[in-house]
């Protein structure tokens, strides 16, 4: 087991290293002097470009550039933006609302998705698992924005159940609706999973034992068979959860949410080389760690893993 | 049942069911007209037909059959666990006096366990992974009313397990299944199937995955186990020899029908159905019992072998007689030239894992033998004994870390790559696997084209004439050229394998495991063609296996592999007839039918 | 059902320890009559069924799904539209009279008009060739450097497979749409064939984990070995032999995904960094029903139900491709 912990932590050193070393060169590659469009129509004097330019170091050679930022990485130092607020500040204050929209658009999708999977999986064939699929289908067919505006619509102007926005400091409630957009195309993914996992164990030879042994259906439903098909779903969730949070940035703007998304938006689009490459590589960490997690937690749930 | 201060040895007295008292003299289960069918994509195709069976207290009888007799389908049917689509469309099923078809899920789950338990083919995959065995074993217990405290029920799961001959139980029950070998599953699957004392054990194939040593031991205890506790056996298995030494009353099934019945002795001096003939004239554990009492007897081999063969008919007589009379004719002749010698050959595999303390795997360890042109070699271990591995290193498919393995006198490892490419025309392998060693897309044409075309033999009129020509060798008719892997059944891939390796005409086939995976009178009917292949050819047999019957009929010299040493090397009769080893003589004894009486095998 | 009871036997003297000298009833010798054609020639192979390979035999399985004929409809309509869209409709899609905007339907134009009075069902015709394009570009570049990639690391193994999994790694660790934003942004002409670049660029993991994968296990089965013994090059048995056995599920994958990344680029354009205003496509005229979603949701409907039928379709295809060619499905 330590051996095995040890090797995923070695591994994700270098996907850490290539990962921002990928984004920062992604963005320092962008076309265009940022500091020279500072100040307008008219530009700043050159001297102030100098200094700016000097204080964010972007008169030293690419590589130099990105140690000095990895460096800041590990201080804690993400530097300031332009306007001089500490990037630090300003990812402080989007991350915390799009990871709770993120655990809530992962919560529902478990839920959801392993309840719905699991029936499905049971009564293959049947009338629900066929309903199930074809709607799993559409889900995954229609865009998020699309399903986004639809419930809007729906829900949040005819029938007024919800907040139409999130807006500023938004709670669980006016939550809810974004985490259900955010959640439905991994909801039908979960579910198809499941569904899949569920059919294969029903017919794997430990379940037939378990029968054989006088096991109830019930008792031979949860302890073997959703069991043993949870381990590929919780991978799934495990990387999910990264990518939610990557994909929020649609579901934020529909929603008007202040979240990563949006700042990251509006970042890219005046060129806050800091403030994007700060932003994007918490997202990449909340990704490697996720999975990181989701490993030890796979090996938690498949003794087999841990020797390995 | 409270059993929780049961010893772990149980006492003599058989337990009864629930409030019935046992009447050795009343069927304890009668299966009446059964039929079994099952839904698939071009209709209903019916698995079991009309069959019949009768089990006393306290007796075993085995159902034996080839895949697709439905000998399992029977089985299953009978604790309603039949797979995917089927179900019992016709029959009764009647256990203890009741009848089981059309009972209630709830009434089944009653019964599974307590009064009929079963213990299933593949140890590997019947745990689940994620469970400690103890567990798995603790919720057999419970789900038939054991009732008592965690202390009471970890020191019953412990005392099941211990019953069931796994050392050191109170320990292994909290380690998971992959912590155990596959003696060891089946064990903890023995102790789960007897957990509740059914009155019934289903036993699926019980041994068929395991070594063949230790099939032996686990067949033992499980019989004194049974017998111990006055449980009936229901045994399924495809070896006559095995069914006939472990049940009093075998019931041959073939295509879903009830062939034969009878007592065992009776049905293998004097079976009745053409079907049956056959299978006692062709299974390896049978037949080379035959072989070792003719030979014994100093009786003429042939005569009395094509004795046990007289019954079946013509085309598949195979016959242990022609392959005695084979190495009759064999003996006389004077010693041959060797085509392959192989010297201290050594092979280490290096270990990763484990972080410190990471050593290094002796997978073939000083090993030396040689195969003389025309002539089999057998080499013969269960698994991890380095035999695959030896025959890898033969092939020049694996470099040997040390040692030489000579080929007409040339080194292998020493030969450049245009020599080496040369080489690959004279020794040519047939695989254990017959879904694996063939490529699934291409046709039995282009499969057999490959060899002649990447050594480009002949023009494409001269290829396809070639193709014929090895089809027939291998009894195929030559339309099975334009067939794809998946239409043919195993028996026919392995035959196609056999064509490809020839396709080149080589001096030398290694024979890795290549008749262990087909049913047995398709066995007998590959190895009867290996053997007419040898004849006609002067081929040279390596042929690899963990099954010491195969080997008396078709090996002229053996080699016993133990965890990668050679432990006896001698003539096949040699070691048949005085083997020095210990191991060897475990090996022997191994097969099964080794315990029937001289006579009952003569016929 | 004719049974011969048997009981002169010989060997009825000769009992097993357990048995009764006797067999107790319902326990007699009895042996099936033998009928006639019951037992046959050991193992014969069969010459009346037509030869069918593994492709073969899948497009059997297939042809009898339904879903497979609605599925293939859809797509083929789609690609028709998507090729030749003056077909289907004869109105300019960039001709846009204002004086019509957000107008019901009305003969000659049955979806109506959007906001910037242009011919919803011109445009909804004409954004096929966008998403279409886009969507096999994507997934044709992601099958061949996912395929190459995963290939080289399974087959290869050692040092080769450690790093290629790690650069694999590295690009799944960058949330696709966030890469494609990134890049996007700076890229300065948006095209079909950029937008096509940017989700290949990060989107050909999956495809790479895939084929690792399969062909990690393919390369274990017996006839790979069996053509190292006849001499054959390890280059040619991964093109010959472990490729063609790997593809069945990376086909899967890419008809799934061809969906996925139609999605994709409409997300983009919906973001406005896809393809540019100028180009019709589903997602910019999503991007552009927005604005009025609450008074006129009918035309977002229209451009989002083209690009939903069309996801359906491929993904629909990839279930039925993946039931038809998955040899565990396949025995059920």
């Amino acid at each position: 087991m330590r051996w095995y912990i040890g090797r995923r932590l070695l591994q994700v050193v270098p996907v850490f290293l290539g990962a921002t070393l990928l984004l920062y060169a992604l963005v320092f590659l962008r076309p265009g002097d940022p500091v020279a469009a500072l100040g307008g129509e008219r530009g700043l004097p050159e001297a102030v470009q100098e200094q700016i330019r000097a204080e964010f170091n972007l008169d030293q050679p690419f590589l130099v550039q990105y140690l000095l930022y990895l460096k800041g990485i590990f201080t804690l130092d993400f530097g300031v933006t332009f306007a001089g607020r500490d990037v630090l500040e300003v990812i402080a204050q989007a991350l915390p609302v799009t990871f709770q929209l993120a655990l809530m658009a992962l919560l529902i999708e478990a839920v959801l998705g392993v309840g719905f999977g699991l029936l499905a999986g049971l009564r293959k064939g049947g009338v629900f698992d066929s309903t199930v699929l074809v709607l799993s289908l559409l889900v995954i067919a229609v865009p998020t924005f699309v399903i986004g505006f639809v419930l809007q619509i729906v829900v949040g102007v005819n029938l007024g159940w919800l907040p139409v926005t999130a807006g500023r400091d938004p709670d669980v409630v006016s939550l809810l609706m974004p985490a259900v957009v955010l959640a439905a195309t991994s909801f039908a993914y979960v579910l198809r999973l499941t569904r899949t996992s569920v059919q294969e164990n029903l017919s794997a030879d430990f379940v037939r034992t378990a029968r054989a042994k006088g096991l109830s259906r019930g008792q031979v439903t949860t302890r073997h068979v959703l069991r043993n098909s949870l381990i590929p779903v919780v991978t799934f969730l495990g990387a999910d959860l990264g990518a939610l949070m990557g994909g929020a940035i649609v579901t934020e703007g529909i929603f008007n949410i202040r979240g990563v998304g949006g700042t990251l938006y509006d970042a890219i689009t005046r060129g806050e080389n800091a403030t994007v490459v700060s932003l994007t590589t918490v997202l990449v960490l909340v990704y490697i760690v996720a999975n990181l997690v989701v490993d030890l937690l796979y090996a938690a749930l498949d003794p087999r893993i841990r020797y390995a | 049942m409270s059993t929780s201060s049961t010893p772990a040895r149980p006492s003599a007295t058989p337990p009864a069911g629930p409030g019935t008292p046992l009447d050795r003299s009343v069927p304890l289960l009668e299966v009446r007209g059964l039929e079994v069918s099952f839904r698939t994509a071009v209709g209903e195709v019916q698995a079991v037909r009309g069959a019949d069976l009768t089990v006393y207290p306290g007796q075993a009888v085995a159902i034996v059959g080839e895949s697709g007799s439905g000998k399992s389908t029977t089985a299953h049917a009978i604790i309603d666990l039949l797979p995917g689509t089927g179900r019992v469309t016709g029959g009764s099923i009647r256990f203890g006096g009741r009848e089981l078809v059309g009972l209630g899920r709830k009434d089944v789950e009653r019964l599974r366990g307590a009064q009929i338990g079963l213990v299933p083919q593949d140890p590997m995959s019947n745990l689940n992974p994620v469970w400690r065995v103890g567990t798995q074993v603790d919720e057999a217990l419970r789900a038939n009313g054991f009732t008592g405290s965690r202390a009471d029920r970890s020191r019953r799961v412990a005392e099941l397990l211990a019953e069931a001959g796994l050392p050191d139980a109170g320990r292994r029950a909290k380690q998971y299944p992959h912590e155990f070998s596959g003696g060891m599953r089946q064990r903890a699957l023995i102790a789960i199937g007897l957990a509740s004392r059914p009155q019934l054990l289903i036993a699926d194939e019980p041994t068929s995955a395991l070594d063949v040593t230790v099939q032996r031991q686990i067949l033992d205890h499980l019989e004194g186990l049974t017998q111990d506790l006055g449980t009936a056996v229901l045994l399924i298995t495809h070896d006559l020899g095995l069914a006939a030494e472990r049940a009093e009353h075998l019931v041959v099934m073939y295509r879903g029908q009830v062939v034969e019945s009878g007592p065992a002795r009776q049905i293998l001096a004097d079976p009745q159905h053409p079907y049956t003939r056959r299978l006692v004239s062709s299974a390896p554990s049978l037949a080379s019992r035959r072989i070792q009492v003719a030979h014994e007897r100093g009786a003429a081999p042939a005569t009395t072998a094509r004795a046990g063969a007289a019954g079946s008919s013509a085309t598949t007589a195979v016959g242990a007689a022609d392959l005695l009379a084979h190495h009759a004719g064999e003996a006389e002749a004077t010693p041959r030239e060797a085509i392959v010698v192989a010297e201290h050959l050594t092979k280490v595999f290096p270990l990763r894992g484990g972080g410190r303390g990471a050593s290094d795997f002796m997978a073939v360890d000083d090993v030396s033998f040689s195969l003389a042109r025309g002539r089999t070699l057998a080499l013969v271990g269960e698994s991890g004994s380095g035999k695959s591995t030896a025959a890898n290193m033969v092939l020049g498919l694996l470099e040997p870390t040390s040692g030489t393995v000579r080929f007409d006198g040339q080194d292998v490892a020493a030969l450049d790559r245009r020599q080496q490419f040369a080489f690959r025309r004279r020794i040519q392998p047939v695989f254990q696997n017959p879904y694996g060693s063939l490529d699934p897309q291409y046709s039995v044409y282009r499969s057999l084209e490959e060899p002649l075309r990447l050594h480009k033999v002949g023009t494409p009129k001269e290829r396809e004439g070639r193709i014929r020509e090895l089809l027939d060798m291998v009894a195929l008719p030559a339309s099975t050229m334009r067939r794809f892997p998946n239409e043919l059944s195993g028996g026919q891939r392995q035959r196609v394998a056999v064509a490809r390796a020839l396709a080149l005409s080589p001096e030398v086939i290694v024979l890795d495991e290549a008749v262990s995976a087909l049913d047995v009178l398709v066995q007998a009917q590959v190895l009867e063609l290996l053997a007419g292949l040898q004849e006609e050819l002067g081929l040279a047999y390596l042929f690899i296996t963990h099954d010491l019957a195969v080997v008396r009929q078709i090996a002229d010299a053996v080699v016993v592999m133990r965890q990668g040493k050679v432990v006896e090397h001698a003539s096949t009769d040699e070691v048949f007839d005085s083997p020095r080893e210990q191991y060897t003589r475990d090996l022997l004894a191994a097969i099964p039918g080794g315990g029937l009486e001289a006579e009952a095998v003569r016929g | 059902m004719p049974e011969t009871p048997h009981t002169a036997g010989p060997a009825a003297t000769a009992g097993p320890a357990r048995a009764p000298r006797t067999p107790r009833p319902g326990q007699e010798h009895v042996a099936r009559a033998a009928d006639g054609g019951g037992l046959g020639a050991v193992d014969a192979v069969s010459t009346t069924d037509a030869p069918a390979g593994f492709w073969r035999e899948a497009w059997r399985g297939m042809r009898r799904r339904p879903l497979f004929w609605v599925s293939g409809a859809i797509i083929v309509l789609v690609l028709l539209v998507a090729a030749l869209p003056d077909l289907f409709s004869a109105t300019d899609p960039r001709s846009c009279v204002l004086a019509n905007a957000l107008d019901g339907p009305t003969g000659g134009h049955p979806f109506g008009f959007d906001r910037q009075g242009c011919d919803i069902f011109s445009r909804t015709m004409h954004g096929a060739r966008a998403s279409v394009t886009v969507g096999v570009l994507t997934t044709a570049l992601v099958v061949v450097v996912g395929t190459l990639v995963g290939a080289l690391a399974g087959y290869f193994g050692g040092w080769a497979d450690t790093i290629l999994s790690r650069v694999t790694d590295i690009f799944f660790a960058i949330p696709l749409v966030l890469a494609a934003i990134v890049i996007m942004s700076i890229s300065r002409d948006r095209t079909a064939l950029t937008v096509a670049l940017v989700l290949a660029s990060f989107g050909w993991t999956n495809i790479a984990r895939i084929t690792r994968g399969t062909v990690m296990s393919v390369k274990t089965n017996e006839f790979v070995t069996a053509a190292r013994s006849l001499g054959m090059g390890r280059t040619a048995i991964l093109f010959r032999h472990v490729l063609p056995n790997a593809a069945a599920p990376i086909i899967v994958y890419a008809t799934v995904a061809l969906g996925t990344f139609i999605v994709a680029e409409a997300t983009l354009s919906f973001l406005g960094i896809g393809l540019p205003p100028s180009t019709v496509s589903w997602g910019g005229d999503i991007s552009q029903a927005q604005g009025a979603i609450r008074t006129n949701p009918e035309i977002l409907f229209y451009p989002a139900g083209a690009l939903a039928l069309t996801v359906l379709g491929f993904i629909m295809m990839g279930d039925v491709v993946r039931d038809a060619l998955d040899p565990k499905a396949r025995t059920r």
